[in-house]
């Protein structure tokens, strides 16, 4: 079992050194996960980096990332486990006539016909984990209720096998959009984290990492043009990774200077919707120099 | 002091619990602040469990209390679990830390140097000050702010002139300082915005307020050698600070969640209730892997129903203040939903579905309904009974059983006919009918508003902020038999 961190200060530079500039309590609540063991529900915009948390956090805890993505629809057979029944079935074909039932049953449901999904995977891995199970709430209630075992108790029953226990255990994100209201119950389970869009300076730290060639002053000038855009009322603000991609197209072009034209060409990647586009050149396009 | 001791999750967890219930003398009354500060929360609607309690003191078992930030977003992290408790969260955490740290001082006799706190304001340049105070406002500055908050009290709200109300005198000063908020827009200060930087926002102001406002309170607490009651919060301190433009984006996001509830819900019922067509073709292809024994039956896919959408919309003067919220509806269930056909109405009824799909934007939709949706009122008085028979005219032929019709309206007649008779007919019509009124329950069926007459027929709901119009889509998305 790999260590765990023993002060706040540990995940923040661990994480940082996995390519992470964590926020004020992102360092905190990340190293109450891992010394509580508790799962942490992180929430806020789109594109503010929830998922990348996750992967940081393997990164820097040098755990494999097992990955449930949610949609609508999800169940337990994706999720969890399924029978692989067309092997069972074979094994009945493949049985000589005199063998019982009882022996066959024995055999088919064992863990040989057992496919398991990422939250089986999670909880028997044999390494600990960091599983992440992304955009909760894309799903059904019924599907939050049935996670409910395994958060509290790292455990899932497997009504013809028994109980499966965590053997290490593993740190659990859970993401979500805040499209809808999640149920009190998983909810009392998790800690909160709260991600925004970051502040200005914090934002001119992320874009220099993941753009370290771009000049210091084109890179802030950048920043504050996002920051501007997101004050509008838009359809979708620009996200973090949208920055970056913006700060990587200028540094491509070559652009010393974000003017109104460089602007005009390269709006498109930090804003996607036309009526937008209208109001984001309007507004914040025409501020800039020619 | 560092209190990291490391310990398993589970094990000594029901001992450290059993320890805390006998009071202790050394950490006992800390223990019970943190409680004291459950309790508080709870008080404003936070749902806080035990379990939350138990969290939060796992937690701070794990953190240096000695660092501010650190203890506080512990607490945030497990016990305000939404955007809405967060912000209740950290009004009520400022609040009753003050008031316990102001307690503490009043029972252990601290106080400042010289009788009532504040002085030394009277040789302070006014430019001076407002200087150093932007500068602070605009670095965010805490410190800097507190302690300018406490000059500024100093040089305008000498003793004698306090109106003694908290608000007045926050305003008197903030005024006297020049720091001012024009309506909706960012916040001038005087004539120095020309001087080339940003103008302050609101947001910035409001954080100076806050500092202003706790400063004068602790005057006066020092003055008063005593507590002053403390006030629940009221529902303008726990809005989130957002824009009536970001609503729209929240009322998209439940419209949104609307379309999908609609398209899956029916789709697991259909299966239960109903026989499938097996797919022989697909059958026999798939039996191909279990060496041709048919074990999984492939049917044919049945194509998901997709609703009809009938929205009427009032847009009378009687409901002006929703109706940029309806609209805003409106727009957002166009986006959503291909077939559905939408009206306006106030004396008569219009259809504006040609309008929403052409306009994208929902400011040019609402410009243009307000000029040429052809809605003729003659007087402004919303007429029902009209609109009913017009709408029943309209699509009588297109009304089926598998349509929804929405209405948002306040039902106020102004005294005309109902005709709950033709209304009853569209309901009788179209598979479901919903009412959103964006009146307060409290309000129904008092002065001429007749929902009850309506209700009769169709699901009436209190509709007037987002979190209703989500209640409305659980609503909406429940399947009929329960």
């Amino acid at each position: 079992m790999s260590a765990l961190p023993t002060t706040v200060d540990d995940v923040a530079m661990g994480l940082r050194a996995a390519g992470y500039l964590p926020g004020e309590s992102t360092a905190l609540v990340s190293y109450l996960a891992a010394r509580l063991g508790k799962p942490v529900l992180v929430e806020g915009p789109a594109g503010v980096g929830k998922t990348e948390l996750a992967k940081a956090l393997s990164r820097y805890l040098g755990r494999r990332l097992v990955r449930l993505q949610c949609y609508e629809g999800l169940d337990e057979a994706k999720a969890l486990y399924e029978w692989n029944y067309r092997k069972q079935l074979l094994r009945i074909q493949t049985e000589a006539d005199g063998t019982g039932w009882d022996a066959v049953q024995d055999d088919i449901f064992g863990e040989e016909f057992l496919l398991s999904r990422p939250l089986l995977q999670a909880i028997a891995a044999d390494e600990p984990v960091v599983l992440l199970i992304d955009e909760i709430d894309k799903t059904d209630q019924e599907f939050e209720a049935m996670l409910l075992e395994l958060l509290s108790d790292f455990q899932i029953t497997i009504p013809e096998l028994g109980r499966i226990e965590a053997r290490t255990h593993p740190v659990v994100l859970l993401t979500s959009n805040n499209t809808r209201e999640l149920t009190e119950a998983l909810k009392r389970r998790c800690l909160y984290l709260w991600l925004d869009y970051p502040a200005t300076d914090h934002e001119l730290q992320i874009v220099r990492l993941h753009a370290p060639d771009l000049s210091e002053t084109v890179a802030r000038k950048l920043v504050e043009v996002v920051q501007q855009v997101r004050e509008l009322d838009l359809k979708k603000p620009p996200s973090i990774a949208e920055s970056i991609d913006w700060a990587r197209a200028l540094l491509l072009l070559g652009a010393d200077d974000i003017s109104q034209d460089v602007f005009r060409e390269t709006m498109s990647i930090i804003v996607k919707h036309r009526t937008d586009l209208d109001t984001v050149a309007e507004r914040v396009g025409v501020r800039l120099v020619a | 002091m560092s209190r990291a001791q490391p310990s398993g999750p589970g094990g000594d967890d029901a001992r450290r619990r059993r320890q805390r219930r006998e009071p202790d003398a050394r950490r006992g009354s800390f223990d019970a602040q943190i409680l004291q500060l459950g309790e508080a929360l709870r008080a404003e609607g936070v749902a806080i469990g035990t379990s939350e309690l138990n969290d939060a003191f796992a937690a701070l078992e794990q953190v240096r209390w000695t660092a501010p930030g650190d203890f506080r977003s512990a607490l945030a992290a497990t016990l305000a679990k939404s955007p809405e408790d967060r912000r209740v969260f950290d009004l009520v955490f400022e609040r009753f830390f003050f008031r316990a740290a102001e307690a503490g001082a009043l029972r252990h006799e601290v106080r400042e140097a010289d009788g009532d706190g504040i002085t030394g304001g009277e040789r302070i340049e006014l430019e001076n000050l407002r200087d150093q105070l932007l500068q602070a406002i605009r670095d965010g500055d805490d410190a800097a702010m507190r302690d300018l908050a406490r000059l500024a009290i100093a040089a305008f709200g000498r003793r004698g002139e306090g109106s003694g109300v908290l608000g007045v005198d926050v305003q008197r000063i903030r005024r006297a300082l020049g720091l001012r908020s024009e309506p909706g827009g960012p916040v001038q200060h005087g004539e120095a915005g020309v001087d080339g930087l940003p103008p302050l926002t609101r947001e910035q102001v409001r954080r100076f307020e806050a500092h202003l406002r706790r400063e004068l309170e602790r005057a006066q607490i020092e003055r008063t050698q005593a507590l002053p009651p403390s006030r629940p919060l009221t529902d303008l301190d726990r809005a989130l600070p957002t824009g009536p433009l970001q609503d729209l984006a929240a009322v998209h996001r439940v419209v949104a969640q609307l379309k999908r509830r609609l398209a899956t819900r029916g789709h697991e019922t259909r299966g239960h209730r109903r026989h499938a067509h097996v797919d022989v073709r697909r059958t026999m292809r798939a039996s191909l892997q279990t060496g041709g024994v048919p074990v999984v039956l492939k049917y044919r896919p049945r194509r998901p129903r997709r609703p009809e959408l009938y929205v009427l919309c009032d847009v009378s003067t009687s409901v002006t203040s929703a109706s940029v919220f309806f609209l805003s509806v409106l727009h957002a269930l166009h986006d959503a939903f291909r077939k559905m056909r939408s009206f306006v109405f106030v004396e008569r009824i219009s259809e504006v579905t040609g309008v929403f799909e052409r306009e994208r934007s929902f400011r040019a939709a609402s410009e243009a309904i307000s000029k040429d949706a052809g809605v003729a009122d003659v007087s402004g008085y919303t007429d029902y009974g009209r609109v009913w028979s017009e709408f029943l005219t309209q699509v009588e032929d297109d009304l089926h059983p598998r349509a929804t019709v929405i209405v948002l309206g306040d039902a106020r007649t102004n005294g005309r006919d109902p005709r709950a008779d033709v209304f009853a007919r569209i309901a009788d019509r179209a598979g479901r009918t919903f009412w959103l009124n964006p009146e307060p329950r409290l309000y129904w069926n008092y002065g001429d508003s007749v929902i009850a007459t309506y209700e009769r027929f169709c699901e009436a709901h209190e509709c007037w902020t987002t979190r209703q119009l989500e209640d409305f889509v659980k609503a909406l998305t429940r399947p009929a038999w329960d």
